[in-house]
């Protein structure tokens, strides 16, 4: 099982929190900073794996975690799941929200929480994995394409002006604009 | 309609939607709080809106704030408003809210459940999809309940989109109910065989969550993993399959057998890293199980430790740590195979990764040696100076302790290194660890006698250095070693070379700084220190020094008096009059010493911290009730003296007790020492615990989470040799002393060995029996006999290895666990429509007996029934094979028995719905919902109940066998005995073939979490019936059981009897004797049980045709006698089937209420039956080639019908 996923940059600000089991909010931020202040403190190139899975309840669990450019990928899982195999599915989680976004970067998942939620429905129902297969993964946009059509149309313009003569635009694209990089894990072929 | 609704969006489009919110939050940097409030209460205004794209809108930036940290419970409701929304992109924000935020307690939730119903029944896969996805994160009990029916449903929904969504919360459905999984069950396993991958792989998903709980219930399913396994092509689905074999293997050795050659195979072939990882996990986990017993599987063991070799080597970090986790999985039972790669283990000490130097550090534990420990450990003790991190110190630490004072203390060679080490570690800084080395330095000093002059002369200059200790540190655990260093000096101050300088250090105005229990000690053995002072002054005849010592008592003493402490107060002002009462008399020449360090005199021994929650309740002794009356309201003199009288009596009963106790103890403790008389090596046993006083026993609970304290045994450690004790090391030089030591040590031993070779040689034999493995290489070496020691000797008499503390209360996995027992057996039987049944008492409890009994014989039979079933077909057209028959005559009533039973079960089905609780529910609903959807609802469920029995009822067939098999009611199999370890079913079957031979087969199931060996079966012959034993063995040996019972597996034997006069029934009296083993050690066992020959085991059923049988009758050499029996309401059908199974009879001929049977007992006896069914009554009338037989059978039919 997978007990939680969560996802924060390098500042320890969380960009997606999704738990499986149910903890109060107080008790989610905690999570969230601990888990930070633990995976923020590791080098790059030391393994992915951390036993501080007591936070979430049971010595059993263990955090996987991934550092990619300004993000932290997250997965808190008990022992019936393969060590290897969730670093496969960060990958595939990757490569989906790559292909949803079209080179994602940390902003998309700042300003697009819902639709990572989406993404991450399909792959993850209840803390077990249930999709892995990306071609399966991303097939509710046609629907949510063709219903927001005629209704949708003026929120669409008018988040399009604000967009167009915002000034912060530049900022903060300057900040988002090192890509995740997509990297290739042989563990699963 | 669409332009009211752009209109409307118009409206409202200057609204922040999310993006705004985050690029506002963003841009308010400063005053972040305040922006957010200020959105949340804009927020509010737009929830109040009726436009559901604002509502919508709203809840989406609120599941954004949520994750921020903000309490967005308020919201519920307008949540569940968004869920009801058309639009499959409004619906998703409100589930996907809900998902985020709803727990069973949130009240709004009960509110919900019609409107999941109907998007679980949408004809859109995505509303469906969305409603399941959001079910799985805040299913509720009430939901689950509610909700289990349709979502079964739809685990047969036609698109694999939702059907594996379905599948997989299933699995949250059953935490949440477990009633519902016995239900649920087939078809979850249906699903294993789904076409579409993703489907299966959810199956395999859910159940190896179950089984990884409750790993038993799930044997059956072996097969059909196995079967997956070999074909599937999916790298997760073998994963998680092959995760699974290796939680059942522990409990099937044969599936361990079978698995390891395809295993062996995938490793050799598979490029995926994470399939052949687990691969050699599971293999390592099959031959863990193996281990036992089995011839050994050293090629694979040898694959496995290269493969993880390979891994360890590797320049990924990740596959480092993953083998180097798999490695210590090995060590376990295989710490040779690991032991060769101690260089490799010892390079990732070093390792700039905390997470791999963690997992190195746990192998270290199994690959330190006499030999090499002290090396290792000062390896460990650099990493302690350069560790950064105070957790990664912590954890060295720890481990340092772990690894030296594991299974005893076995590997220390040199106590006084061990102490040095003990004292350098509480030089470290901000560790949280104190009270662990304290708890060992209090152990080895009490338990090493010979250690005690060395460990006193360190502890004295801990003493001295306290203020190093407790200035730096206090906040942190390190002072707690004062508290032990302070006791073993008081305690043991017989062996101070400066009593008097210690007593300064001990008195100093610093110590008042440390935490009121380390000064309660100091105060208190500061006494002891200051009565042995007085005893050496006064034998030196230097009154004088005698009274500065009190004076300087006095003096000081009165600062502990002036401590908050309670504790310490108390103790300081006690002791300080104690202290000017001496020096009264000091003051007038009278000599105190004697009087004084009679306060302390006599020996402290440690005691096990679970000593006293062990000692068993006497026979007789009832805790609860009165010891005396309870107090009446008249207390009249006359009454007094009855209630003291009283009050004696029980005081005596309970001593009495305890003294018996004693006997016994003192008796085994006699044979042992008999036993290991002669073993120069052996550690004399401690005086009786009775003696152990209550100080030592509280100094051991309050450090027993040390792991190594924990069963301190009640013995003292008494070297043959003494050691030597050098000149006083300063504390720095430890590490080259260490070596100095080492060196010398080894030229002792040397002298030693050749001394000791030939008293040993003597001594081999006795030192075998005692399955002390350790080879005793010197005199200092204590462990091996200890070890034999603790387990024993420490517990009270008759203490049972009661796990029961280990175990969680609180496990939500429980409710699941207890109820994940019945449905694999319920699987195989009956099938229940829907979840709603299993409210409903519905099995009568007589069904639920005999499931336990029989589930364990369940692989087994599931082969021979199918068999059966076969040959019954076959049957119908050729009547010629005895045996074919007789199976007849047993299954094929059966069959109608069961139709009966779901005819019976639907029954219930409507009644169910007409449960008030079920309609009270059901009206809370409808406040919130219309009525008119309701109905529709009920009729939509009345159509989905017609197809359900139909598939329920196809289901069987497919488990295979389940319809063939006996009911449950049905089994031949009895209890035999049982105790808390194991439990003995039985069942007799005679053969024609043989006519003095029964078989009698006994399932022997482990209840305990014990593994049982050398089973040995006896029973006390009698003239008439006698075991056959194997050749050349006397009617007293027992005969071997044939396996060994892992916990939790049953299996069955079979004993072979020869009797000789068949018509008369008869007992015989037996005994099973095992040896139980568990972590604690072995434990003889004995299980007394009777075994009950019936008049019926003798017969075999026999079929005979209606012809032969009225020739049989007409011949007139059978005796005749008859029974009747009263109040019968079972059918005769199901009359019948009973006879024929319990009794081993067959039909001949059958018309409307009556029947003629015939059966044949082993030894040629014709036994003939004619049952008639009155209105509420049976008779039998019987005839017989012999009447005592016939009547003695007719009694046995006689019990079996009055339970009908």
């Amino acid at each position: 099982m997978i007990k939680a996923i969560l996802i924060f940059n390098n500042q320890g600000k969380p960009r997606l929190s999704k738990f499986y089991q149910p903890h109060s909010g107080d008790a989610q931020q905690q999570i969230i900073r601990t888990t930070f202040h633990l995976v923020s403190k590791r080098d790059e190139n030391v393994c992915n794996f951390l036993e501080g899975g007591l936070l979430i309840g049971g010595s059993d669990n263990k955090l996987n975690y991934r550092h990619s450019a300004t993000l932290y990928f997250v997965f808190c899982v008990d022992s019936s799941e393969s060590e290897l195999g969730i670093l496969d599915l960060f990958q595939v989680f990757m490569e989906t929200l790559d292909k949803g976004f079209e080179n994602v970067c940390e902003l998309d998942l700042t300003f697009h929480v819902d639709k990572v939620h989406n993404i991450l429905a399909e792959m993850v129902m209840g803390g077990m994995v249930l999709e892995t297969n990306m071609s399966e993964i991303d097939s509710q946009n046609k629907l949510e394409k063709s219903e927001a059509g005629l209704a949708g149309s003026p929120a669409r313009a008018v988040s399009a002006v604000k967009n167009m003569h915002l000034p912060e635009i530049p900022r903060n694209i300057n900040i988002g604009d090192i890509n995740i990089k997509v990297p290739n894990l042989p563990y699963f072929k | 309609m669409a332009l009211k609704m752009v209109k409307g969006s118009i409206d409202r489009m200057f609204d922040k939607n999310l993006q705004d919110l985050v690029r506002g939050i963003r841009n308010h940097k400063e005053d972040e709080a305040k922006y957010i409030s200020q959105c949340i209460d804009e927020i509010k205004q737009e929830l109040k809106q009726d436009n559901i794209a604002v509502k919508a809108n709203a809840v989406c930036k609120l599941t954004y704030l949520q994750m921020l940290g903000y309490d967005i419970s308020w919201a519920a409701f307008n949540i569940i408003e968004v869920m009801s929304a058309s639009k499959f992109t409004f619906k998703r924000i409100g589930y996907l809210a809900a998902s985020q935020c709803f727990h069973e307690g949130t009240d709004v939730i009960m509110l919900t459940t019609n409107q999941i119903r109907k998007d679980l029944s949408s004809p859109s896969q995505y509303d469906t999809g969305v409603a399941l996805t959001g079910l799985s994160c805040f299913v509720t009990p009430d939901l689950a309940r509610d909700l289990a029916n349709d979502i079964m449903t739809l685990m047969s929904h036609t698109k694999p989109y939702i059907r594996k969504k379905a599948v997989l919360i299933m699995y949250k459905v059953f935490l949440k109910y477990p009633e519902s999984l016995r239900p649920a069950f087939p078809r979850l396993k249906e699903k294993l065989e789904d076409p579409d991958p993703g489907v299966q792989s959810a199956a395999v998903n859910v159940i190896c969550e179950l089984a990884r709980r409750n790993p038993k219930n799930y044997l059956s399913l072996a097969p059909l993993f196995f079967k997956l396994m070999t074909s599937s092509t999916n790298n997760w689905v073998l994963i998680k399959i092959i995760k699974l074999f290796g939680a059942l293997t522990p409990l099937e050795p044969r599936l361990g057998k079978k698995l390891i050659e395809p295993l062996t195979n995938l490793i050799h072939s598979t490029s995926a890293m994470s399939l052949l990882y687990e691969c050699v996990n599971t293999v390592i986990a099959v031959l863990i199980s193996l281990s036992s017993g089995m011839p050994n599987h050293s090629a694979s063991i040898q694959l496995c430790v290269q493969k993880l070799r390979i891994l360890i080597e590797d320049s990924d970090q990740n596959l480092k740590y993953l083998g180097l986790l798999a490695m210590s999985k090995i060590l376990r039972t295989h710490p040779k195979s690991v032991q060769s790669h101690k260089d490799l283990i010892l390079q990732c000490l070093d390792d700039k990764d905390e997470s791999i130097r963690l997992r190195a550090l746990d192998l270290l534990y199994g690959m330190v040696s006499k030999k090499n420990l002290m090396e290792i450990v000062k390896r460990l003790m650099t990493h302690v100076d350069k560790a950064e991190g105070t957790t990664y110190r912590d954890e060295l630490l720890t481990k340092i302790i772990d690894i030296c004072s594991q299974s005893n203390y076995q590997y220390i060679t040199n106590f006084e290194w061990y102490i040095s080490i003990l004292v350098e570690l509480t030089r470290l800084e901000g560790t949280r660890h104190g009270h662990l080395i304290a708890a060992q330095m209090l152990d080895v000093a009490i338990r090493v006698k010979a250690i005690r002059k060395f460990a006193v002369s360190q502890m004295s200059m801990l003493l001295d250095s306290a203020h190093l200790v407790a200035s730096s540190t206090q906040r942190n655990g390190i002072c707690e070693v004062l508290y032990a260093a302070a006791w073993i000096c008081g305690e043991f101050s017989e062996h101070l070379q400066e009593p008097h300088q210690t007593l300064e250090a001990m008195l100093r105005p610093k110590v008042t700084t440390l935490p009121g229990h380390i000064q309660a000690v100091y105060v208190q053995n500061v006494v002891k220190l200051y009565a042995s002072i007085l005893q050496q002054q006064e034998q030196a005849a230097e009154p004088e020094a005698a009274q500065e010592v009190t004076q300087l008592m006095v003096e000081r003493l009165p600062q502990f008096v002036q401590s908050a402490d309670l504790e310490v107060q108390e103790r300081a002002s006690c002791i300080l009059q104690l202290v000017k009462h001496v020096q009264k008399l000091q003051g007038k020449g009278v000599p105190v010493a004697e009087e004084v360090s009679a306060l302390f005199a006599g020996e402290l021994n440690p005691v096990a911290p679970k000593a006293q929650k062990k000692v068993p309740v006497p026979e007789g002794l009832d805790l609860d009730a009165w010891i005396n009356e309870p107090p009446s309201d008249s207390e009249s003199e006359d009454e007094k003296p009855k209630a003291i009288f009283h009050d004696e009596e029980q005081r005596q009963a309970r001593h009495r007790q305890p003294e018996v106790d004693e006997e016994e103890l003192a008796r085994r403790r006699e044979a042992r020492k008999q036993e290991q008389a002669n073993n120069p090596f052996y550690i004399k046993s401690s005086p009786s615990p009775q003696k152990a006083p209550v100080t030592a026993a509280l100094l051991s609970q309050r450090y027993q989470d040390a792991p190594g304290v924990e069963h301190i045994p009640v013995v003292q450690i008494d070297l043959s040799v003494p050691l030597k004790v050098p000149g006083m090391p300063m504390s720095d030089q430890y590490v080259k002393l260490e070596e100095e030591r080492r060196h010398r040590q080894r030229l002792e031993k040397d002298k030693k060995k050749r001394r000791k070779k030939k008293e040993k040689e003597k001594d081999k034999k006795g030192k075998h029996r005692r399955h002390s493995s350790l080879p005793t290489e010197s005199d200092e070496d204590i462990a091996p006999a200890q070890q034999v020691d603790i387990v024993t000797e420490e517990m009270p008499e008759n203490a049972l290895p009661s796990d029961e503390d280990d175990k969680d209360p609180n496990d939500p996995y429980r409710a699941l666990d207890i109820d994940l027992d019945k449905p694999l057996a319920d699987s195989e039987k009956l099938p229940i429509q829907k979840h709603r049944n299993a409210e409903t008492p519905k099995s009568p409890e007589k069904e639920d007996v005999p499931v336990v009994e029989k589930k364990s014989k369940k692989p087994k039979k599931k082969e021979k029934k199918h068999k059966e079933k076969e040959r019954e077909k076959e049957k119908k057209e050729e009547k010629e094979k005895k045996e074919e028959l007789a199976v007849n005559a047993v299954t094929a009533p059966d069959n109608t028995c069961e139709g009966l039973r779901r005819e019976e079960a639907e029954d219930e089905n409507d009644e169910a719905e007409q449960d008030p609780e079920r309609k009270s529910s059901r009206h809370k609903k409808k406040k919130h919902k219309k009525e008119k959807e309701e109905r529709t609802k009920d009729k939509k469920k009345v159509k989905k109940k017609q197809p359900e029995p139909e598939e329920e009822a196809a289901g069987p067939v497919e488990n295979g066998a389940a319809e063939e098999e006996p009911a449950p009611p049905m089994s031949s199999y009895c209890l035999l005995a049982e105790n808390s370890y194991i439990k003995m079913t039985y069942d007799i079957q005679a053969s024609l073939q043989k006519d003095s031979q029964v078989t009698v087969s006994v399932i022997l199931e482990n209840q305990s979490s014990s593994f049982l060996k050398n089973m040995e079966l006896n029973v006390l012959d009698s003239l008439n019936a006698k075991m056959a034993r194997p050749e050349g063995s006397s009617v007293h040996d027992g005969v071997p059981v044939p396996f060994q019972l892992p916990p939790g597996v049953s299996n069955e034997a079979q004993f072979v009897f020869t009797i000789q006069s068949i018509i008369m029934a008869q007992k015989l009296k037996g005994t099973l004797s095992f040896i139980a083993k568990d972590a604690d050690g072995a434990t003889h066992e004995k299980l007394d049980f009777r075994l009950h020959f019936s008049c019926s085991s003798y017969l075999v059923t026999t079929p005979c045709y209606s012809d032969a049988f009225a020739k049989l009758l007409e011949s007139g050499d059978l005796s005749m006698s008859s029974i009747k029996v009263d109040g019968i309401s079972m059918s005769f059908q199901n009359l019948l089937a009973k006879i024929c199974f319990h009794h081993h009879f067959s039909v001949v001929e059958r018309v409307d209420s009556c029947a003629s049977m015939y059966s044949r007992s082993i030894q040629g006896h014709h036994v003939c039956l004619l049952v008639k069914k009155g209105e509420h009554s049976v008779s039998v009338d019987g005839k017989c080639s012999d009447s005592t037989l016939l009547s003695n059978l007719l009694e046995e039919m006689k019990a079996t019908l009055a339970q009908c």
